[in-house]
């Protein structure tokens, strides 16, 4: 046997992998369902929070920034780890799936908060008080001029930060989560073979690539026609 | 209507330890042009401002045809529509057309139809003479154009007064005529305007009164010619012939 | 509540433990940063080479990294290459995956960095006579750097808290040696304490961050 041969055998090893192919799939289910769920519940969770700063209540802003902070310093690992372990002291006893879950939600939220919070204020006083002069309201004012030019400033490195954070699914495999890691690791250790975890990696670009290919061209078309 | 469009009252105005309002009364009729000028820092600006409320004065009274400005009670948008006001830096939403611009006040606050919205908009870029530029994005079109796309997103709103806040100090030379063209048009046709400015030449042939202020508070008002000519108070004097030299 | 997430007495009893992974997190830190930082350099500085040849495939080199979990990473080469008959042990491991991953984004941040300097700052220093290197290095990396701060802050941070990712690869650094007291403890704390450690010692750069990247609030 070649050496090739035996690195073939070793590491794109036909027959496992054509075995384990079913369970990387479900794994690549269960990835795009965590994804999915973090991605929505984060950023509008996220845009809620930045929404409620705009209106300026003090003590209301305060607690917000605190949490925002703690969510920025922390691991998401760390968050997810203190989840899932933790909350079973006081019988709560959320599975694996729904603790990185909420742990990517919390740290999505936090890092889109800050992120819509920087769009809002980089809008210019002038756009407020043109809008207000013609009589629109706060909330008018907010949603038709300022939000509008907000998120232009806010896509580049919300799809940045959201890409990072939804790869922190595989996080998931920590606590037992069924995504393309874990059915990966799990395969790799039932077949003694490398093959199922060369296929998961595979399964994760093919995934996120083409996010980050698009991430970057939109990112290009709006620094032209800034 | 006989009395004042205008009336303000003994306006103050603190910003923390800076006391910019020192007691300011200013009353303008109706069809009436005011010019205020003044050295920078005197006041001008603020003035404007505490008349629309987009600054609250610390004190005093504004009342703008007959709607108390600075009673709690009073629907404040639904006020300002009536108070046209134009910026130094235009302040165009850049995210809009021009006819965007001007119809979004109409559709959000005058409630009106899209289809309604946009036909009184592009009647209103008619007027300041850009009605062939109702889809360009202010990006598209010169400081000149941009500020009289600033001036028919006011006037859109039928406004009883409008105030101008140095609509011409970030123009280029040569785009300086047309937006001043478009206002003295505006003011032929009976609108009633406040202009902080430092466009003498139009002051001199327009204003029906020019104000001088210095130090937050008004030093003397009159006819363009008896201010100009022969103004009473030194600091008047000495701020028109350094005005004049340039 | 307080016996079962901030036990006095198991703070006391498992803090030899928590406070070797607190030192081993810090050294971890000291290593990768650099090491990433170093990556990142030389993938910025190839880039500022602008034929097609050298920016495609960094480019695909960069974008790579930035769509590969770095978890993934760090399983493939601890898992994985002892099959090839490599066993590097974890700390090794950790080391590799955070000079490819993080050298990545620490590339593209500085890309951009020397994007934004003006093509007439490396025409002034060659015509003083500077190599293209040492423009390169004398000239447009530290005004690129200095356009950059912000978001090279921002991405140490992401690698301090990467660290984390050891944990899962028996990398001895806080958030393992808190789980292995909490395993000896039967209790949550240590864990808890491990996030307090992490909030006290990142929460100054998050501050940091914020001011530089937030205005003051023009409305209402």
């Amino acid at each position: 046997m070649s050496s090739w041969e035996r690195f073939a055998e070793t590491f794109l090893n036909t027959k496992v992998m054509l075995k384990y192919l079913p369970d990387i799939l479900s794994g690549v289910v269960v990835t795009i369902e965590l994804a999915a769920l973090v991605v929505v519940t984060g950023i509008a969770a996220g845009l809620a929070l930045a929404l409620l700063r705009s209106l300026g209540i003090r003590p209301l802003n305060w607690l917000i920034v605190v949490v925002v902070d703690l969510f920025r310093s922390l691991p998401p690992l760390v968050v997810i780890v203190l989840i899932y372990f933790g909350l079973p002291s006081v019988d709560l006893s959320p599975s694996g799936f729904v603790s990185t879950w909420l742990s990517l939600a919390f740290v999505l939220m936090a890092f889109s908060e800050e992120i819509f919070w920087a769009g809002i204020t980089a809008v210019a006083r002038g756009q407020w008080e043109a809008a207000r002069s013609t009589g629109l309201s706060f909330g008018q004012t907010l949603m038709s001029v300022v939000l509008p030019q907000a998120f232009r400033l806010t896509i580049p490195p919300l799809t940045n930060r959201t890409i990072a954070i939804t790869k922190g699914t595989a996080l998931g495999t920590v606590v037992a989560v069924t995504e393309i890691l874990g059915q990966a690791s799990s395969a790799m250790s039932n077949s003694y073979n490398p093959s199922p975890l060369l296929m998961g990696a595979l399964a994760y670009i093919v995934l996120f690539f083409p996010v980050v290919v698009v991430a970057r061209w939109v990112e290009t078309r709006l620094a032209w026609k800034r | 209507m006989n009395g004042p469009i205008v009336d303000a009252r003994g306006l103050h105005k603190h910003f923390g330890a800076l006391h910019v309002l020192r007691g300011v009364d200013l009353k303008v009729a109706e069809r009436e042009l005011v010019f205020v000028i003044g050295p920078s820092g005197s006041g001008k600006s603020t003035l404007l401002r505490c008349l629309n409320r987009l600054e609250e004065p610390s004190a005093g009274r504004v009342v703008v045809d007959g709607i108390d400005m600075l009673d709690p009670r009073t629907d404040i948008n639904h006020a300002r529509q009536r108070i046209g006001m134009v910026f130094q830096s235009f302040n165009l939403y850049p995210h809009m057309t021009a006819l965007g611009n001007v119809t979004l006040a109409l559709r959000k606050v005058a409630g009106k139809s899209r289809a309604e919205a946009d036909a009184l908009g592009r009647a209103a870029l008619e007027r300041v003479g850009l009605g062939d530029r109702a889809g360009h994005t202010p990006g598209q079109l010169s400081g000149g154009q941009q500020q009289r796309v600033a001036i028919a997103r006011a006037i859109a709103l039928e406004p009883r007064v409008m105030l101008f806040d140095e609509p011409t100090s970030a123009l280029d030379p040569e785009l300086v005529g047309s937006v001043l063209e478009v206002m003295r048009s505006l003011r032929e046709s009976g609108m009633t305007m406040i202009v902080v400015s430092h466009e003498m030449g139009f002051a001199r042939n327009a204003a029906d009164r020019v104000v001088f202020m210095d130090e937050g508070a008004i030093v003397e008002e009159g006819p363009p010619a008896a201010i100009f000519a022969k103004p009473t108070h030194e600091r008047t004097r000495a701020f028109i012939s350094q005005i004049q030299r340039h | 509540m307080i016996q079962s997430f901030f036990n006095p007495e198991i703070i006391v009893a498992s803090w030899p433990i928590v406070r070797a992974g607190l030192l081993n997190t810090v050294l971890l830190s000291l290593l990768v940063v650099p090491l990433g930082l170093f990556g990142g350099l030389i993938l910025a500085l190839l880039a500022s080479v602008k034929h097609p040849a050298v920016r495609w495939p960094l480019m695909a080199w960069v974008d790579f990294f930035r769509a590969f979990p770095p978890l993934v990473l760090l399983i493939l080469l601890f898992a994985g290459l002892p099959f090839a008959g490599l066993e590097l042990g974890g700390f090794v491991c950790v080391a590799i995956a955070f000079f490819l991953n993080t050298g990545a984004y620490y590339g593209e941040i500085l890309r951009a960095g020397i994007d934004s300097v003006p093509g007439g700052q490396i025409e002034a220093a060659r015509s003083t006579g500077l190599s293209r290197l040492q423009a390169m290095t004398s000239v447009v990396l530290p005004q690129a750097v200095r356009n950059v701060l912000p978001d090279l802050l921002s991405n140490t941070l992401e690698v301090v808290k990467l660290t984390a990712l050891g944990s899962v690869v028996a990398v001895p650094e806080l958030l393992y040696q808190a789980r292995q007291a909490q395993s000896l403890t039967y209790n949550p704390t240590p864990i808890v304490v491990a996030a307090i450690i992490y909030f006290l010692m990142l929460w100054p750069a998050v501050r940091l961050l914020s001011r530089l990247e937030n205005r003051a609030f023009a409305g209402p």
